[in-house]
């Protein structure tokens, strides 16, 4: 399959990428992995005049620890957090994910800014971010602005990116001491989107009370769901398994999947909630917890 | 089977590495879109986005004016050749363009011929359809309806959707067994419409010299010679005559059924070739393979099963529908619109049996052809196989006792089914023992009962199929008429070197290594000395291809059979040379020697260089055989698969934690290829049990028709695989072989269902249609009030 | 549209293309440099049929455009062997039959070459997990993961 024409520029610098942007407006797109982006314009789903590859943008792949951010740089591939000590040691949560997205060629290319900015509710990271409260960075010629995940995905392939924008980068705050994360996918095949996933982050507090909870769930709905009642249920309690039976049955209350070959609503649901209450029980296992 | 040979000379029952793979493994091979010829262009097909309606109109216009397009094709254009239509395999016919409307999704609507691949995808989108729509038919139960519309309309008086009825065995008498049985089941099973998938689609090269009058199609063929009398017999009356078609068929990338028939796709490119004179090239892509490509199955099975309270098996009845789309395009023999259906019996010993095929017209892609697999035998067998593990359940016994007690003995054979086939041998006692024993049966129907207790869900499922294999006998076997024989030619040079040409054409299966050795056996020339050459029909000798596990068969034996004649002029050659008469000579591989002097002999080297320097006065000079084989009966491959799976209770995952194969595919010629075989067909047989499905909404819109939702399985889902073997040779094949590269794929997917059904039989759990999907598993964990 | 000129590295060999900017990298590969051992598979980006090495990383070049490769470094199958010595990747699909048809080996192999760049001793696991954006129709992979192993202990 074949794209329709288009004007591909590369440009080398970020404020070039911008003013790329400006000039073509809603006539372009930025081209990060282009692992979501070409295989639409392949099939012909999706168009675009201009594309704005901003593969040679210095500067923008990185992960580091800074002023109290894990920050990640837009077009940081994800097999850049596969092979990172500092994920692996520190953020299961991310290496949970990264690991579960398509297959290691497309890992590859693709990046978490690209994930991001998909506004795909089928993507991984975005249930991830969520839980981990993490903010995006959008950069346009106005400047820099910080958006939280919570109000990042506006619909389904829409997110508050302007068109002028450039995500640049992911914060995430640093978790404090005994905090542990999971992220467990139900997926058909390799390569294959969440029938359903969740993504849970969990912090523990002296008495092994959770003291702070964060759920996303992938492909549940129109966008990535952050399951707002589920956490707050189980701000303050014991992790037990009582606890998770009833935050797992709560996350599963906010979702709206919608039948496809994947499964029914009902199974996709329910799958939310078994699902939920395994990434649960394995964050809280790494936070420390029974 | 001890080797005859030496390792040097390489024959039969020896792992030589294969001969193709030196090409392969460089990037060297030549698959047909790596063919680039002077003055190629591109053609892309426009696509019905309808299941059925009418086309109102085609507008090229804007499609023209796109750069680099040059030509956009209609049924229209076709219509003035009469070339508009074409007759399938199985005598219906089948729209090349339409004139009138469409039948299918996807269906082919026009095409564009452009200079390049891009200008070519751009014109098509260019091209402007108008559509109106008709109503849809996609239950193949509906279609049968007497308010269902019509949707042949060309055929003229045609009143219904019924195409035909086909029916062996004895209905009486398997009524009165069904009547006097002490248990009867009944269970319905559908086996869903899948697609062979070969990674590399279809495509070809068609080109017309206008100077010699001469067409060469490069094609993706299991079957060129057919496809030249095919081309032949449909454009005979624009001239194109049999001795100017050559039809190449290069490196295949997989073919498992799916490059058997003649898509319109090829003979819109030929008919583009000769109108623009140009060599045209199409390559389909991979959801254009999926959408519209001949499918696999799509049988609605109703089978009951009789038996005694001892479970001794009395009778079976098998009804089916068969969804074949908008026309009758299955890739059968001609006189078996159901193929194979009737070895449904299985390896059991049954007196009476009735099996009955009804096929009916719906607005889906047409096919009807094998999935690595001998026409329809995967269906039979997953009936069959389903059948008597629900016969097992009702009777409460043992999955494996009931097989034992029902198995044909290993001394009745050759062995005449109540459907009428003879089995040439088999020993399936032998097969489930040793499967039993490697994978400790008995301590798994331990561990079972352990784990039921602790509320832990794991299955072991059996299957002992019998596949029927190497069409065949030409009194019962033709395709299109031409009798179902098979061919070889051997020319020895000089220096004891050979070329042999086949009428089959490879795909994966190793022919260039399995056929050497096979003339290495029965000439003792090592098969390192002997090229192979299929695909190319200038050059080979007629045969009807590669597909239904019938090369070896076939071809295999016509290689043996003209070795043979070769070595017979080489007795007479030896006999001369050293000054004796031929009676007097023995034969070991590589030479004859004179009996009780065993200095006295001369190797084939020898005998073969005197063939073309020093000939016996009176007889011809040179060396060289061919052999068409008409094989007296079929093969009958059999084997004992025994899966066990764990099931998850809170997502309804099925994991295959062991998988045991033994086969019997008779007398082997390359075991590492067997084994490879086997290995592929066993992964081509869970994909169906637990991953593909091509289905329809209610608008004909397909469902699946892509590698996202089409899902073939990666590394990580495949098992490993633990295969072992029994070795019962075919009585009546010149070296004692059987098919094998489609045994795994039939024998698997019941083996997979029958465990995942075993694991929750004690809820009584009779039955779950392939393919098992988590969620299937999951609605019936939640039903049974077990789900996590 | 818009024609760039753009410059590759080949297996070592320095090659130039004008090229549109919607031209897919296996394209650039197959039809303009030809070389055919690049295969395609599908058009969503699941086979791997079409794997090549980018800088040394194995992608899908199905999936990436021909100008994103300007200036870059490729490796197809094509490179494999060295002097007439087949590489241990290769030798190891020859000696324990991990091709059948032959139409996935090319990128099969390129995924296993950069595997054993970055773990030089992967387990069965490993190599399954690795080979997972590759399908195969005709091994059922076994004999795949057992060439792999072969390669590994091959090299040095
Ligand atoms: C076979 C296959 C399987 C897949 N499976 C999964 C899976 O299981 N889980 C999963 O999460 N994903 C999956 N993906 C998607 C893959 O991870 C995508 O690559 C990713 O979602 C997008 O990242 P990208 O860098 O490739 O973005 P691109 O494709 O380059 O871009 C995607 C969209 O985001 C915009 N964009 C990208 N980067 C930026 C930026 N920095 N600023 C502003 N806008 C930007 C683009 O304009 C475009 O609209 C799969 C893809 C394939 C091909
Ligand atoms: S061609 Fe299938 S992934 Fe590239
Ligand atoms: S060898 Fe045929 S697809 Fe892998």
């Amino acid at each position: 399959m074949i794209p329709a024409a288009f004007d591909y520029h590369a440009p080398n610098t970020l404020a070039e990428a911008m003013a790329l942007l400006a000039r073509y407006g809603e006539a372009a797109k930025v081209l990060s992995g282009g692992q979501s982006l070409l295989p639409l314009l392949k099939l012909r789903l999706g168009y675009a005049d201009h594309l704005v590859d901003i593969g040679r943008v210095p500067g923008l792949e990185y992960i580091k620890e800074e002023d109290g951010y894990l920050k990640i740089g837009g077009a940081t591939r994800e097999v850049a957090l596969e092979r990172s000590d500092l994920i692996r040691s520190k953020y299961p949560i991310l290496l949970d994910t990264a690991l579960v997205i398509a297959d290691p060629l497309v890992r590859n290319r693709a990046t978490v800014g690209g994930n991001l900015a998909h506004g795909d509710p089928g993507n991984d990271h975005p249930a991830t971010m969520l839980a981990l409260g993490a903010e995006v960075v959008a950069t346009s010629p106005k400047g820099e602005r910080t958006i939280p995940i919570e109000k990042f995905f506006t619909g389904l392939f829409t997110t508050a990116l302007k068109p002028d924008e450039i995500l640049t980068a992911i914060k995430v705050p640093i978790p404090a001491s005994r905090s542990g994360g999971a992220y467990v996918k139900l997926e058909r095949k390799v390569g294959d989107l969440a029938t359903a996933a969740t993504a849970a982050q969990v912090t523990l507090g002296k008495n092994g009370e959770v003291e702070r909870a964060g759920i996303g769930l992938t492909n549940a709905g129109p966008t990535p769901i952050k399951a707002t009642q589920a956490e707050n249920y189980l701000q303050g309690k014991k992790p037990d398994d009582t606890a998770i039976t009833e935050a797992a049955r709560l996350a599963a209350q906010a979702t709206a999947p919608t039948v496809d070959r994947r499964g029914s609503v009902e199974y996709k649901r329910e799958m939310a909630r078994v699902l939920t209450a395994r990434a649960l029980t394995q964050a809280v296992q790494w936070a420390g917890g029974h | 089977m001890v080797p005859q040979t030496i390792a040097e000379v390489g024959g039969m029952g020896h792992s030589i590495k294969r001969k193709e793979d030196p090409r392969l493994i460089r990037g060297k091979g030549t698959y047909v879109d790596d063919i680039q010829l002077p003055g190629m262009v591109y053609m892309d097909i426009v696509r019905s986005p309808f299941a059925h309606a009418k086309i109102k109109s085609i507008n090229s216009e804007n499609a023209l004016k796109v750069p680099g397009v040059l030509a956009v094709i209609t049924g229209e254009t076709l219509a003035q050749y009469n070339l508009h239509w074409m007759p399938t395999l199985m005598s219906d016919t089948q729209m090349v363009l339409p004139t009138e409307k469409v039948m299918y999704q996807a269906q082919e609507v026009a095409a564009v011929i452009a200079s390049d691949r891009y200008a070519a995808a751009d014109g098509v989108e260019a091209v402007e359809v108008e559509y109106d729509p008709l109503p849809v038919v996609v239950d193949p139960f509906k279609a049968l309806q007497p308010d269902a519309p019509v949707l042949r309309t060309d055929k003229e008086g045609k009143k219904d959707n019924h195409i035909f009825h086909w029916e062996a065995g004895d209905n009486e008498g398997t009524n009165r067994a069904i009547d006097e049985a002490d248990v009867v089941v009944k269970q319905d099973i559908y086996l869903p419409r899948i697609h062979v998938a070969s990674i590399e689609t279809c495509g070809c090269i068609a080109d017309f010299d206008r100077v010699m009058g001469k067409l060469t199609v490069y094609m993706t063929t299991q079957a060129p010679h057919a496809v030249r009398t095919v081309f032949a017999l449909v454009a005979g009356h624009v001239g194109l005559s049999e001795e100017k078609i050559r039809i190449i068929s290069p490196d295949i990338g997989g073919g498992f059924g799916g490059k058997v028939p003649v898509y319109p796709g090829y003979v819109i490119a030929v008919a583009a070739s000769v109108v623009l004179g140009k060599p045209i090239k199409w390559i389909e892509d991979r959801i254009e393979n999926l959408q519209a490509d001949s499918f696999a199955r799509d049988y609605h099975i109703t089978a009951e099963l009789a038996a005694k309270k001892d479970g001794t098996m009395t009778g079976l009845r098998i009804k089916t529908l068969a969804d074949h789309g908008y026309t009758d395009a299955a890739a059968n023999p001609s006189k078996f619109p159901a193929g194979m259906f009737s070895i449904c019996t299985g390896s059991y010993d049954f007196k009476h049996a009735f099996a009955e095929v009804d096929g009916v017209y719906t607005n889906k892609p047409p096919g009807g052809i094998a999935y690595r697999c001998s026409f329809r035998v995967t269906e039979a067998v997953h009936a069959i196989e389903r059948m008597t593990d629900v016969l097992a359940h009702e009777l409460k016994m043992d999955a494996a006792d009931l097989r034992l007690k029902n198995f044909i003995p290993a001394d009745k054979f050759p062995y005449k089914s109540a459907l009428g086939w003879e089995y040439d041998s088999g020993n399936y006692h032998g097969a489930l023992e040793k499967a039993m024993q490697k994978i400790g049966y008995a301590g798994l129907r331990k561990e079972q009962a352990e784990k039921r207790k602790a509320g832990e869900l794991m299955g072991i499922g059996i299957s002992s199929f019998t596949e029927i294999v190497g069409a065949g006998p030409s009194k019962h076997f033709d395709i299109l008429g031409l009798k179902m024989f098979d061919s070889c030619e051997i020319r020895i040079h000089p220096t004891g070197k050979a070329i042999a040409r086949f009428g089959t054409k490879s795909q994966g299966q190793g022919h260039e290594t399995t056929y050497a050795q096979i003339i290495a056996e029965e000439l003792g020339i090592p098969a390192a000395h002997i090229e192979i050459e299929e695909g190319d029909t200038d050059t080979a000798p007629y045969g009807l291809g590669t597909y239904a596990s019938r090369s070896t068969p076939t071809a295999g034996a016509a290689g043996a059979m003209a070795a043979r004649k070769i070595r017979e002029k080489a007795k007479k050659i030896a006999a001369h040379l050293l000054e004796v008469a031929e009676g007097d000579l023995e034969w070991e591989p590589g030479k004859f020697s004179v009996k009780g002097a065993p200095q006295k002999a001369k190797t084939i080297q020898e005998i073969v260089f005197a063939a073309y320097t020093n000939h016996p006065p009176g007889m011809e000079p040179g060396l060289e055989a061919v052999s068409y084989y008409d094989p007296p009966n079929l093969t009958f491959p059999f084997g004992s698969y025994i899966c066990v799976v764990d099931l998850d209770r809170g997502t309804g995952e099925v994991k295959i934690r062991r998988f045991v194969a033994v086969d019997d595919c008779g007398n082997i010629i390359n075991p590492m290829i067997v084994d490879g075989q086997i290995h592929g067909g066993l992964t081509m047989g869970m994909a169906p049990a637990l991953l593909e499905e091509i289905s329809y909404d209610e608008n004909g819109n397909v469902q699946g028709g892509s590698f996202m939702d089409y899902l073939l399985p990666t590394a990580v889902e495949t098992p490993q695989w633990e295969t072992d073997k029994t070795v019962t040779p075919s009585p009546h094949h010149p070296f004692g072989a059987k098919g094998v590269g489609e045994s795994a794929t039939v024998g698997a997917p019941p083996a997979i269902a029958n465990a995942i059904v075993d694991a929750l039989a004690h809820l009584e759990v009779r039955h779950i249609d392939i393919p098992i999907t988590p969620e299937k598993v999951w609605k019936i964990l939640k039903e049974k009030g077990v789900a996590l | 549209m818009a024609e760039h000129k753009i410059r590759v590295t080949v297996n070592g060999t320095a090659h130039e293309a004008e090229v549109e900017s919607r031209l897919l990298l296996v394209h650039l590969i197959r039809d303009v440099l030809r070389f055919t051992g690049t295969h395609i598979g599908c058009d969503t980006t699941h086979c791997g049929a079409c794997t090549v090495l980018l800088d040394g990383e194995p992608i899908k070049s199905c999936t990436v455009l021909a100008v994103q490769a300007d200036g870059r470094q490729l490796m197809t199958v094509e490179g494999l062997e060295k002097d007439g010595q087949l590489h241990p990747i290769q030798e190891g699909f020859w000696e324990k039959h991990g091709l059948q048809c032959g139409y996935c080996t090319p990128g099969m192999m390129m995924t296993a070459y950069a595997l054993l760049q970055q773990n030089g001793n992967p387990s069965e696991d490993e190599i399954r997990q690795a080979i997972s954006g590759n399908l195969c129709r005709c091994t059922g992979y076994m004999n795949i993961v057992k060439s792999i192993r072969y390669a590994a202990e091959k090299l040095p």
